[in-house]
């Protein structure tokens, strides 16, 4: 009866919805071992696990967890621990101006509720469907299936990694597991030359910057990334052969 | 309680970074420049992250051609290249790190 009328050719909330948990997904394989490893380190540096499944939920951030408790491990000072953890989580100001716009009409409860699940590999898969599909109404909840699916598990397997303890050998390489899934969202988004520019530019000065303290060559390498490709797309005009 | 309080305050402070700018989107230049430049957030931020994984594993540089990261990830390029499929490329490379620990151990 008086529902509002779904134009039966624009996805609709749900559908939109589900097509971000299916993006999602198949990142769990990347994720899950992570967050394997993330448990088992938690309790390896003395923190209870309580506390250690507690984070997945409250921080929702994988590589700031991570420096989270080696420095509580370490016995690091509660300031250094803070500082070390917003610095590690900086590049998430880039994510925030790249997706505002999308985002602007929204009620602020959405605003609040999206933020909060905006962790990397949301971000990374939503934001390709923001800019290359339909500007749809409903299209926030694809952000919304995303995140949640990361959410899940990233927290499922902190849970799993809590419960079986000490049982993950180091020489199963989990930890690359993380890293495999940003070459897999990276190879795949890529599509200019400029684009591979900024990504070897970044790669190169992450390396060369890695004394920086606190992590701080995370924003420097992408900020030196991002330069180099908006210096090669005028090199090559990309914007006069590319619409 | 300490630590509860430190893991309030770090879950705070992400979420604040997350928040900033899409609360604040009309303090940001409305213009199509700006989205240009923001367009090289993903490939810049992601090989930033990946780098140092392959090659500054345990904290050491190794440029070198033995560092078996180093194949296992151009193993995973090629398989995302060819594939498109995230999982595939989690695979091929978890198996291709496998095997060259398992052919070159230590």
């Amino acid at each position: 009866m008086n529902s509002v009328s779904d134009d039966s050719l624009v996805p609709g909330a749900r559908a939109e919805f589900l097509a971000g948990v299916r993006a999602e997904m198949p990142l769990l394989l990347g994720i899950v071992p992570f967050g394997l490893i993330f448990g088992v380190l938690g309790l390896a540096a003395g923190l209870p696990g309580w506390a250690v499944m507690a984070m997945s939920v409250i921080v929702l951030g994988g590589s700031s967890q991570i420096v989270f408790v080696q420095l509580w491990g370490a016995a690091a000072p509660f300031l250094v621990i803070g500082t070390t953890v917003g610095v590690v989580n900086l590049r998430h100001l880039l994510y925030s101006a790249s997706m505002a716009p999308y985002l602007d009409s929204l009620p602020w409860r959405w605003k609040w509720l999206l933020s909060y699940l905006l962790t990397d590999e949301a971000y990374m898969v939503a934001i390709q469907r923001f800019r290359d599909g339909p500007a749809t109404a409903h299209r926030h909840w694809y952000l919304l299936g995303t995140g949640l699916t990361l959410l899940a598990g990233w927290f499922g397997s902190t849970v799993v990694g809590v419960w079986v303890g000490q049982a993950i050998p180091a020489s199963w390489s989990l930890d690359f597991s993380i890293a495999l899934t940003f070459i897999a969202l990276l190879v795949m988004s890529v599509r200019r030359k400029s684009e591979i520019c900024a990504a070897l530019a970044s790669g190169a000065a992450a390396l060369v910057l890695q004394p920086l303290p606190h992590k701080l060559w995370i924003l420097a390498a992408a900020a030196i990334g991002m330069l180099v490709g908006l210096i090669t797309y005028r090199w090559w005009g990309e914007g006069r052969t590319e619409r | 309680m300490d630590l509860l309080f430190l893991m309030a305050v770090c879950g705070a402070l992400t979420f604040l970074l997350r928040f900033s700018f899409i609360a604040g989107n009309r303090f940001l230049p409305q213009s199509p420049g700006l989205q240009h430049v923001l367009r090289y957030v993903p490939p810049a931020v992601l090989a930033a992250l990946i780098a140092p994984e392959i090659f500054a594993h345990n904290g050491t540089l190794s440029l070198a051609l033995d560092n078996i990261r180093l194949w296992a990830a151009l193993v995973a390029m090629a398989a995302a290249y060819l594939t498109r499929h995230v999982l595939a490329t989690i695979a091929a490379g978890m198996a291709a790190l496998w095997c060259l620990q398992a052919l070159f151990p230590g």
